[in-house]
């Protein structure tokens, strides 16, 4: 096996560097970086001139690992470990497509159950986001709150399946186990107990003056670099992009609830800043308590377990289905060849996508920007590297 | 516009281009999709983002495929304001394997392809940086292709275990 | 003290000597007393519980910080600069302990009573930098050398607004020794600097917000002074892991730390010398006496510095280029302009 281009890495694109410009690492092992990502960047005393970022440091061979698999169900618990903050939105993001391929029609029940557990992820996840955000700018009180309220979440999950961060929940066709009876009620305390945690998070981080200066110049994204780059979630829509997969190409039950798709619209600068993808974060986690208020009344009875099919031999076909996570876009590319292993998935993770623009929204800013545009960017390694 | 509207419009702009190779398989379960000639993708990138009827201004997955003796490269093409969808797809023969590079028609291909030469060692023609990016810089093979044989050392650190 | 050490010993030497062990042993016990303060209260505010485990409480958890920090190996990077490495450290304490001698604990408990002592405690004060730079320079450490350069630019900026405001309540009290700073203000809450000093009333009208507006540009300006969020960019962990201090362990990161807490006091204590008394009773006759102004010149400083903490754990960083503007843009024409209204006042 030969491999005829062994390309070097490139650390500037052909310009000579200049007496003045300073190449830095900030290593796969720092503080802000939100994982092992490493940045080469180049810089004019605290001026970026270039981003290059180097990314593999997590490669686990997911893609690998599927085609080797005897069965469907058992790439479950490795989607989950793909962007392991989210993970039951990869679980989602994985039926979906694959019940697109079986063509199964699961029951409303878990379909409804599946949507609930999807936008409890998707505010533990946001509080992640924007905790370790807060920390990256060096406020260290919201993380402490962020975490508290997060636990709750995970209480619920453990409740449900056992584990707090992996689940292995949603399976091809139905669910592992069903809601424990005190499920609803505890779920029902925890919106109304959020909504007046977002309003304190606000005041004490989001609207803070420091803040606001620090995140509403830096990291500006035009709408049309954000489409042609394929960014999606909360970094298409903070420049100003209506789009959500939830509402415009629609999977499972979300078209019965009424919720706002929240978009960046220049409150405090420039559209498309850090600041405002840092608020539509903000604004989507109300949005998902108002879906989730909404599910948990509506829930009918029925068997989670009814549709999960003994055998899983999917006709010779592919298919392409997409979610929306808390990151943006997770897409899943299925080929079945008619055996019971999968032939091919690849998995289309937002934040790998998200992560390319690095080099257009960092340059001319400063390294104090840099920190502040990763965090706002909100990648996890797992999924950028899979 | 339907994936059959959408083969007919680019069957008429490009029927006098003679290898252009548009084939269609619509009945596929259970996405369509639409196969080109690897030595035009370009064009037809260009004609599919830039034309009004189709408007796909979004790469929403560039994926390399493997189908024993030949390699391919599938694109997932959407349009946020038409709202229809569309996938290509390119076969190349796996002694030679090069596809025109649509990075300068929709910038995040470039991640997209330094991945599919990465796992499979497709060439992509025009693209501007073209070098791994999920493996090592000095790993040599291709995974995910089918025949691939995990190499016994790496840098001296025995790899399998 | 002097006299009754020197009743004691007869040697001028040794007396001199000892005179410097008090506030270093003050420094010590109150190193340890605001570590345990700073962890707490940075953890109610968080809504979590710090220490309990170490003692009543987590008491005893500073002494076993400051046991750990003393035992653990002083690695000295192989391509530093051996000699500002070493010595970078006890520079920087240095100019914080020798600023203590013009601190005045009480109305008899004072290192040395010189009449220059604000403009000493600022002179000297600013060894600090010196100290900062050699270890960022001396760690041969891209991110330290940024910590360093972004850490003196800040500490020489922010000490002109705060320069003003010491000027301008030089002015009013019409000396510059701490002693007599605080002798100034004795009589009770009403004489104190930031409700106007010994003015009569037409002027303390005026001269109230005057000096409160100074009293918040000397705050600001003495919080960037010691490196404390929003202004710790020196060491903005998430961004250069810990600036200037990266590659220290040990008891060299002892001693940085201990500056560090000491420069807090230091500020604080001007502070409240400066604008809220010293250590002037606020009620006119009730516990007044040596021992008293001591209680309260300690318990004013520790408020001003559990003041800091709080707003460490509340608000998030400035960049670089945000505090230089907010220093030469925002508190030095503040500063500028409440010291000539003060001229002003007097004058008239």
């Amino acid at each position: 096996m030969t491999d005829t281009i062994i390309a070097p890495p490139k650390t500037s694109t052909g310009k000579s560097l200049r007496t003045e410009e300073m190449i830095l690492n900030m290593g796969p092992q720092h503080p802000s970086t939100h994982g092992v990502l490493r940045l080469e960047l180049v810089v004019d005393g605290e001026i970026v001139v270039e981003v290059v970022p180097h990314i593999g440091y997590l490669h686990r061979c997911f893609e690998k690992h599927c085609e080797h698999m005897t069965n469907y169900q058992q790439v479950i618990p490795y989607v989950d470990r793909l962007d392991y903050v989210c993970a039951m939105n990869n679980e989602f993001a994985y039926v979906v497509a694959a019940e697109r391929l079986l063509k199964i029609q699961v029951p409303e029940r878990v379909e409804y159950i599946r949507v609930i557990m999807a936008e409890l992820q998707r505010i533990a996840s946001h509080l992640i986001a924007v905790g370790t955000y807060g920390i990256d700018i060096g406020a260290f009180t919201p993380f402490l709150y962020c975490f508290r309220d997060r636990e709750k979440i995970l209480d619920l999950f453990e409740m449900t399946c056992g584990a707090r961060l992996l689940y292995n929940y949603m399976w091809i066709g139905g669910l592992s186990h069903d809601i424990p009876t005190d499920f609803v009620p505890r779920a029902k305390e925890f919106c109304s107990y959020f909504k007046a945690q977002i309003r304190d998070f606000n005041n004490l981080l989001t609207f803070n003056e420091i803040f606001v200066k620090r995140t509403a110049h830096a990291g500006i994204l035009p709408p049309e670099v954000a489409v042609n780059y394929a960014c999606s979630g909360p970094m298409l829509r903070g420049s100003g992009v209506s789009w959500d997969l939830r509402r415009d190409d629609p999977y499972s039950i979300y078209n019965r609830f009424e919720w706002d798709v929240p978009v960046g619209k220049g409150e405090r600068g420039p559209v498309g800043s850090c600041w405002d993808r840092h608020i539509v974060r903000m604004r989507e986690m109300e949005q998902s308590v108002r879906i989730i208020e909404q599910a948990l009344a509506q829930i009918p009875e029925g068997d989670v377990q009814s549709a999960i099919p003994k055998r899983i031999r999917p006709n010779p076909g592919e298919v392409y289905a997409r979610t929306e996570t808390p990151r943006g876009e997770l897409g899943f590319y299925i080929v079945s060849d008619g055996t019971a292993t999968p032939y091919r998935i690849k998995a289309r993770s937002p934040g790998f996508v998200n992560l390319s623009v690095i080099n257009e929204i960092a340059r001319g800013g400063m390294i104090a920007d840099l920190v502040a545009i990763i965090g706002s960017i909100d990648i996890v390694l797992g999924e950028v590297d899979r | 516009m339907t994936p059959q509207e959408i083969l007919d419009r680019l069957s008429t702009k490009f029927a006098g281009v003679t290898d252009i190779g548009i084939e269609a398989k619509l009945d596929n379960p259970v996405d369509p999709y639409v196969k080109i000639s690897p030595a035009h993708v370009l064009e037809i990138a260009k004609f599919l983002r830039d034309d009004e009827e189709m408007q796909f201004d979004y790469l929403s997955c560039l994926s390399g495929l493997d189908l024993k003796g030949k390699l391919g490269v599938v694109y997932n093409l959407y349009s946020m304001v038409k709202r229809h969808k569309l996938t290509l797809r390119v076969e190349t023969p796996v002694e030679n394997p090069a596809v025109q590079s649509v990075e300068s028609i929709w910038k995040t291909a470039n991640w997209h392809e330094r991945e599919a030469f990465d796992l499979f060692g497709i060439n992509f023609t025009g693209h501007t940086d073209l070098r791994r990016i999920l493996l090592p810089y000095d790993w040599e093979g291709h995974p995910l292709r089918k025949d691939y044989q995990v190499p016994e050392f790496y840098n001296g650190m025995k790899v399998p275990y | 003290m002097e006299q009754y050490l020197t009743s004691l010993f007869g040697d001028p030497l040794w007396v001199q000597i000892l005179m410097g062990v008090p506030p270093l042993v003050f420094i010590l016990v109150y190193t340890l007393i605001v570590l345990y303060l700073e962890m707490k209260v940075a953890a109610h505010m968080q809504d979590r519980v710090a220490y309990m485990r170490t003692g009543w409480h987590g008491t005893l958890q500073p002494f076993a910080d400051m046991l750990k920090l003393l035992q653990k190996e002083d690695t000295i990077p192989a391509a530093a600069d051996k000699l500002l490495f070493i010595i970078a450290p006890y520079v920087t304490f240095s100019g914080t302990y020798a600023a203590f001698a013009a601190l005045p604990f009480g109305s008899s408990f004072v290192g040395s009573n010189i009449n220059i002592g604000i403009f000493y405690i600022v002179a000297i004060s600013s060894l600090v930098v010196v100290g900062l730079l050699m270890a960022g320079w001396a760690s041969n450490n891209k991110w330290s050398l940024f910590g360093a350069l972004r850490s003196a630019a800040q500490i020489v900026s922010y000490e002109i607004p705060s320069a003003f405001a010491i000027l301008g309540v030089v002015m009013v009290a019409g000396t510059m020794s701490l002693q007599e700073l605080s002798a100034a203000q004795t009589g009770g809450i009403t004489h104190w600097m930031i409700l106007g000093g010994t003015l009569p009333l037409t002027k303390k009208l005026i001269a109230i917000p005057l000096m409160i507006v100074l009293f918040l540009v000397y705050y600001v300006s003495s919080m960037a002074e010691v490196n404390r969020t929003p202004f710790d960019i020196p060491e903005a962990e998430s961004e250069l892991v810990q600036g200037y201090n990266t590659e220290y362990s040990g008891m060299k990161f002892a001693i940085f730390y201990l500056a560090e807490y000491a420069n807090l006091f230091l500020v604080s204590a001007i502070a409240t010398v400066l604008f809220f008394g010293g250590w002037a009773s606020p009620f006119a006759s009730l516990m007044t006496g040596p021992w008293w102004s001591a209680f309260w010149f300690v318990t004013k400083g520790m408020l001003f510095v559990f003041l800091n903490i709080w707003l460490r754990w509340t608000l998030p960083r400035l960049r670089v280029d945000q505090l230089m503007y907010m220093s030469w843009k925002v508190l030095t024409p503040f500063a500028f302009a409440c010291v000539l209204g003060l001229g002003l006042l007097l004058v008239w």
